[in-house]
């Protein structure tokens, strides 16, 4: 029989704890798809973030380091330079990278750290139980914004993508969305590209990805995906923003 | 080998260097920026690393990767910075790692001053960052002495996997001195935990620090806390000075000590015995040494000199327990206490006795 499906060598055995319907763990898998492809198994670091994914460190099947609530380009910096031959990526969501961290993303970006950032922009806070991010849409209702982000106090969301693309050591970057089979396999060939950026030493390289938390959106999985597409889509347009031959 | 003149700060570099560290995360703040510059000048010479970090938050969270990948790391600031750098130190103790921190201290709170100052040794040797846990103190009082225990320290921090401390200040910092380095072959220890890539057939390295479950945080603490006890039955270092016949003994630390010899030095003259005793770890601390003084039927009484508004104070009277007085004398904000205000300090005293 054919085989059509097989659980990626770099996952764990271990079961994921993200909510049912969460992308999170779609994610996961891409990266561990595109990790196993290249070969790069047993050379690769990974910087797990402080958010839901703080436990990525269990599911990631190499070496990991959990990093401080929006530190890990920092710590992924340090291990880099100590392991040039290595491969270093960092998972990340966007209050850990664009609020909190968001200073040590645009200086490693900057720097032209030869890293892969995988970063999950789902519009709000998750593990903390559904704050405003500072990706939330405008309108967008959370539990710090409860009635509804306003431009005018708590500023416009920010397009981390187009932001760090103005950065002369970017060497890639593109977003994507999981919300539907063609998208993933979009993002998994930008996840497995951002990688091979990382081993041609070409610069920084980042995917940013569109995700649901149907938990703190208050929806059904189904319901988040469709909210996705239609309310997302529109604010943080799809493609690659920067690449450098 | 021959003596060579330098500054407190450089010498500090050199000796890391020596001491086989290759990678350096700073950011500038006065008065430490001689140590980033003469890294930024020597690391790459000797295939090393140097980066200017973005921020001390950033620095010491570079030095938290490079200490997980293995290396023999540092990281230099001084007060504001090192304050900056709490967060980043409380997760490389809960994770375990050795590396080196140096604060070149100045006057606080606040942006403070750029004057010599001993007012961060709270924030050193009580904790400073979040959590139950401590870290190796050092407080070299010479130029030599800051030499040998950046050595030193980088072995205590591989010997016990935690980050050791060298408390100076801005004027040991930018003071010259001979100096003579250790003809000392550099053994870097091997560190299997080390995240440099998982061969297949092996388990896997995780650097971590948190433990969802009580219980195992619990376990984890009590194990840090083992390693504590350790600390306090190894590491403790100490010069007792003059307290043979003492009637007063001053404590003192760095280069409040330096001052407090040429005090003694003068009390002599004036036919008034005076001993020093200098604690060289603030962590662990030199309980053992005070109470044994203090037992002592000549000494009358203690004498605390600080470059602050008083903090060792503390752990001294804790150490003499009631014993024996314990005063304390100090001026803060980069002010240094003067000899003769200090000799007029311990003629109050002695009327009092
Ligand atoms: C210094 C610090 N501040 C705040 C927190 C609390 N905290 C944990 S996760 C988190 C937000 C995570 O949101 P995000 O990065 O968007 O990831 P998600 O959970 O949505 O995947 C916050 C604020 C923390 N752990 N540390
Ligand atoms: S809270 Fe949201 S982001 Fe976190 S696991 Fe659940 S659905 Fe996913």
């Amino acid at each position: 029989m054919a085989k059509v499906f097989e659980k990626p060598k770099a996952l764990t055995d271990k079961p994921f704890h993200y909510c049912p319907g969460c992308t999170h763990g779609i994610v996961h898998c891409l990266v561990a798809e595109a990790i196993d492809e290249l070969g790069i198994r047993e050379k690769t670091v990974g910087v797990a973030p402080v958010g839901c994914a703080v436990f990525a460190y269990d599911y990631f099947n190499c070496d990991m380091h959990e990093a401080a609530h929006g530190r890990a380009p920092a710590v992924a910096t340090g291990i880099k330079r100590v392991l040039p031959d290595n491969v270093v990526f960092t998972y990340q969501g966007d209050g850990d990278l664009a609020s909190i961290g968001a200073a040590e993303i645009v200086h490693a970006a900057n720097r032209g750290e030869r890293l892969t950032t995988i970063f999950i922009n789902n519009a709000i806070y998750g593990m903390t139980g559904g704050q405003m991010a500072p990706t939330s849409l405008v309108g967008q209702v959370t539990t710090t914004s409860p009635y509804g982000r306003s431009a005018d106090t708590e500023g416009h969301p920010i397009r981390v993508s187009e932001m760090l693309a103005t950065l002369e050591g970017v060497a890639y970057i593109e977003r994507v969305s999981v919300h539907d089979i063609k998208n993933i396999n979009r993002a998994k060939k930008a996840i497995k590209k951002a990688f091979e950026i990382q081993l041609e030493g070409k610069g920084f390289a980042l995917v940013e990805v569109l995700s649901t938390c149907p938990t703190n959106w208050g929806m059904t999985p189904i319901e988040a995906l469709r909210w996705l597409e239609t309310n997302m889509i529109p604010y943080y347009p799809l493609g690659v923003k920067k690449e450098v031959e | 080998m021959a003596k060579v003149l330098m500054k407190g700060n450089e010498a500090i570099a050199e000796a890391a260097i020596q001491a086989g560290c290759r990678y350096f995360f700073g950011y500038p703040i006065t008065p430490q920026n001689e140590i980033p510059a003469y890294m930024a000048k020597m690391l790459p010479k000797v295939g090393g690393c140097f980066l200017q970090a973005e921020s001390e938050i950033s620095a010491i969270n570079m030095v938290y990767g490079a200490a997980g990948a293995g290396a023999r790391v540092m990281t230099s600031s001084s007060s504001p910075g090192i304050s900056l750098k709490q967060e980043g130190i409380s997760y490389i103790v809960g994770a375990e790692l050795p590396c080196l921190i140096v604060n070149i201290v100045r006057g606080g709170p606040g942006l403070g001053g750029i004057q010599p100052a001993q007012s961060d040794y709270f924030q050193a040797v009580k904790g400073g960052g979040h959590g139950d846990y401590h870290m190796v103190v050092l407080a070299p009082s010479s130029i030599q002495e800051m030499v040998d225990l950046v050595t030193d320290g980088f072995d205590i921090a591989d010997k016990y996997r935690n980050p050791v401390m060298i408390l100076g200040d801005g004027m040991l910092g930018q003071m010259m001195e001979p100096v003579e380095f250790r003809e000392k072959k550099t053994i870097l220890p091997e560190k299997p935990w080390a995240t440099t890539g998982n061969k297949e057939g092996k388990p896997r390295n995780i650097i971590n620090s948190l433990f969802i479950d009580p219980q195992g945080l619990e376990d984890h603490v009590l194990k840090l806390y083992k390693k504590y006890d350790e600390m306090k039955e190894n590491e403790v270092r100490v010069e007792c000075y003059n307290c043979e016949d003492a009637e007063i003994i001053i404590a003192a630390y760095g280069t409040m000590a330096r001052i407090a010899k040429n005090v003694i030095q003068m009390a002599e003259e004036q036919g008034i015995k005076i001993g020093l005793i200098r604690p060289i770890t603030l962590w662990p601390f030199p309980v053992d040494t005070f109470k044994k003084w203090a037992d002592s039927h000549h000494v009358k009484a203690f004498l605390s000199l600080e470059m602050s508004m008083g903090q060792m104070v503390e752990d001294i009277r804790l150490s003499v327990d009631g014993a024996k007085p314990v005063h304390f004398y100090g001026r803060t904000g980069g002010m240094v206490p003067t000899p003769k205000a200090i000799l007029e300090e311990i003629k109050k005293i002695r009327e009092g006795i």
